[in-house]
């Protein structure tokens, strides 16, 4: 029984890092009709900063701590958030009024550019690097084979409290309330005086953060850094998205979770050979039954 | 018009040819009066196993800048082309098809890793280009054909020398294996483990997979952990061997970690933290060996790279100075000939040891078991082979 629970934190903890990072893809697309497929990169960049920004911080060498970790993660979501505005501004708003295909293959561009950009020697390297280690490992419950970490702990709360968060902006403040305008019609939307430009940033930002909380996360409770990283995370989470129900956030944390779950338990009690063919098949079996994701038709509401 | 298209084209065609034939010529009379004997490296210089190549890299090029600095072998100066297959066994081909058809490389040194050794050694084999493994333990490599060799022991000896340590000194009853799939010295380590730890009257309990570049093994772990094992044995990289030990402490895994050469890396304690303290992996060599050629090796390279040499260093290392020592006693610089006299390599007195190439190819290599304590290799013993 414990090693069923085990495998439920488990698979929580990793499909909340999926969530937050399918809540990026999902936004988007609910605003423009876009898949950003450079959000995986935001993640990875996320985890860079991270790496540069630890021992800028806590000098070398790092020594663990929650003050630290958070100023780091703070420190990747400010900067995330800035390079989120900057491709949309650079990328994607000059092509607002273009074919979503030209959208689609730019937003392929910026994600292999982002790639290769950060494996230029002069930026990051095609080297992995290990993430420093910011929160030294302990255990809070150790009980009758149910083991958790003050890891799974912090990944857990803090991926809620941040979707919780962004519950609250896009119900309850004036900006959330002009996505939602945005989302079921730009045009209308500006008509009535919405600032579409000025929501559609907001909006990238707003992704970005939270792809560099995840980034954060990634990194810490797996602390290898690459500039590869990103595009199976964003894979995962994009299909995750899909799953859900893309343009619906609650269908995007559904998703991950469900993601998360399926290959934890794939790899406990099956085979890890089928780990991701699993994840993969699950997707095709919703679309087939669901073609617009598991909550993708019942809430009219989309961001 | 058809005709005087197809004329113009076969025209084309034939001066293509008269050219190329030209160009090939002049190659061929060029290489006859080279003065340098050309080495091709290829490793992995990016990816996730960066370490294993860069390391290697380094060494060698210390091999050869030491031999050209005495004035080369019989007049020629070594000349050193490497070429990064960043980990991936299909890079690995394209590179050392590369170093053979372009860079006219007369011998290859590579790769560090069983897989992509595997890949590109056919190629070698084809152009009859003789190969050089520093450190690809696997024992299906050197059986690919007589031009590749390797210096360093192969998995049978350390699956031995893992499970035997197991046994006798850690007292370890059952074990769970952990492997990396994908790879053939994940699987083949494994299996030589699995038999002698059997045959010792041990237990393999469980046996689990993962794929290189996974970053989550937590459903692995779990699994493991409900079996009870006394050891783990990882026989994996050291990047995935990093995270998979500190997820195992993040899960409450209370087993013994072990693992092969494979955990050699100046990363593996980078990634996996001080979770990594209380486990041991089976090495080529110790950087505390008081052996003064070992210890004169660790200096000179810590001279110029500022770094402690790993095990790689150090098979790299041996691999060009067997590779030196066999252009120096080779007849001319026909492939044929550095092929004989490498095979034909007794008793060379190597930084890890005396070497011998075998029947097989294969060296004949003590092997040294290491403990990790406060992120640092410790030297617990000797394994004779």
């Amino acid at each position: 029984m414990g090693e069923f629970f085990q495998h439920i934190i488990n698979g929580v903890s990793l499909g909340s890092v999926y969530a937050l990072i399918a809540i990026g893809y999902s936004m988007v697309y609910g605003i423009l009709q876009l898949i950003n497929f450079a959000h995986g990169e935001v993640v990875m960049l996320g985890a860079v900063f991270g790496f540069y920004a630890a021992p800028i911080i806590g000098g070398r060498p790092v020594h663990p701590s929650l003050a630290l970790f958070f100023s780091v993660l703070l420190v990747a979501m400010a900067l995330c958030g800035l390079v989120g505005f900057t491709i949309e501004r650079l990328a994607y708003r000059p092509l607002r009024k273009a074919p979503r295909l030209n959208c689609l293959i730019t937003a392929i561009g910026v994600s292999l550019f982002l790639q290769y950009f950060t494996q230029l020697d002069f930026v990051f390297g095609a080297i992995p690097q290990s993430y420093p280690e910011m929160i030294s490992q302990a255990t809070v419950l150790d009980l009758g084979g149910l083991h958790i970490s003050n890891l799974q702990v912090i990944v857990l709360a803090l991926s809620f409290s941040l979707m919780a968060g962004l519950q609250w902006i896009v119900y309850r403040t004036k900006l959330g309330k002009g996505m939602r305008a945005v989302s079921e019609s730009t045009d209308i939307a500006a008509l009535l005086g919405v600032p579409v430009n000025r929501v559609v940033s907001f909006t990238f930002v707003l992704g970005s953060v939270l792809a560099a909380a995840a980034g954060t996360l990634v990194a810490t409770s797996y602390p290898k850094v690459d500039a590869l990283m990103g595009a199976l995370l964003g894979l995962k989470a994009f299909v995750a998205a899909v799953l859900g129900g893309i343009g619906n956030l609650p269908g995007a944390v559904l998703g991950g979770l469900m993601m998360g779950l399926a290959e934890e338990f794939t790899v406990g009690y099956l085979s890890s050979s089928f780990r991701d063919a699993i994840a993969f098949a699950i997707l095709i079996v919703v679309l087939l039954f669901r073609p617009s994701g598991l909550l993708g038709r019942t809430v009219v509401e989309k961001v | 018009m058809k005709t005087t298209f197809s004329l113009k084209n076969i025209t084309l065609i034939l001066t293509g040819l008269a050219m190329s034939l030209t160009f090939t010529s002049c190659k061929k009379r060029g290489e006859g009066e080279t003065q340098v004997v050309r080495i091709g490296e290829y490793g992995s210089m990016t990816g996730s196993e960066a370490t294993f190549g860069i390391s290697t890299h380094h060494a060698i090029q210390m091999v050869i800048d030491e031999v050209n600095a005495a004035g080369g072998v019989k007049g020629k100066k070594l000349e050193l082309i490497s070429v990064d297959d960043s980990g991936k066994p299909e890079e690995a081909v394209t590179a050392v098809t590369k170093l053979i058809t372009q860079d006219k490389v007369d011998v290859l040194l590579g790769e560090v890793a069983s897989s992509r050794s595997l890949a590109a050694a056919p190629i070698a084999q084809r152009y009859q280009i003789p190969m050089i493994s520093p450190s690809s333990t696997n024992p299906k490599v050197t059986e690919i054909g007589d031009y590749i060799f390797r210096v360093c022991f192969t998995d049978p000896f350390q699956g031995k020398v893992v499970a035997k340590f197991a046994h006798d000194d850690l007292k370890a009853k059952t074990a769970a294996l952990l492997i990396d799939k994908k790879s053939d010295y994940s699987v083949g380590l494994a299996d030589f483990f699995k038999q002698t730890f059997t045959e010792l009257g041990g237990q393999v309990i469980t046996e689990e997979n993962y794929i290189a570049g996974d970053i989550d093994f937590k459903g692995q772990l779990t699994s493991i952990k409900t079996k009870n094992p006394d050891i783990v044995v990882v026989p994996g990289y050291y990047t995935e061997v990093g995270l998979i030990v500190k997820q195992a402490k993040d899960l409450g895994l209370k087993a013994i970690f072990m693992g092969g050469d494979g955990w050699d890396s100046p990363k593996l304690v980078e990634i996996g933290g001080a979770a990594m303290d209380g486990t041991y992996f089976a090495n080529h060599y110790s950087a505390e060996d008081k052996d003064p050629k070992v210890q004169d090796f660790v200096k000179k390279y810590r001279d110029r790279y500022h770094e402690t040499p790993d095990g790689l260093a150090v098979m790299g290392y041996d691999a060009a100075l067997v590779l030196v020592d066999a252009l120096k006693r080779s007849v001319d610089f026909s492939h044929k000939a550095i092929r004989d006299a490498i095979a034909s390599t007794r008793s060379f007195p190597a930084v890890t040891g005396m070497i011998t190439i075998d029947d097989h190819r294969n060296a004949s290599k003590p092997a040294v078991m290491l403990k990790i304590e406060s992120a640092k290799l410790h030297f617990v013993k000797r394994v004779e082979p």
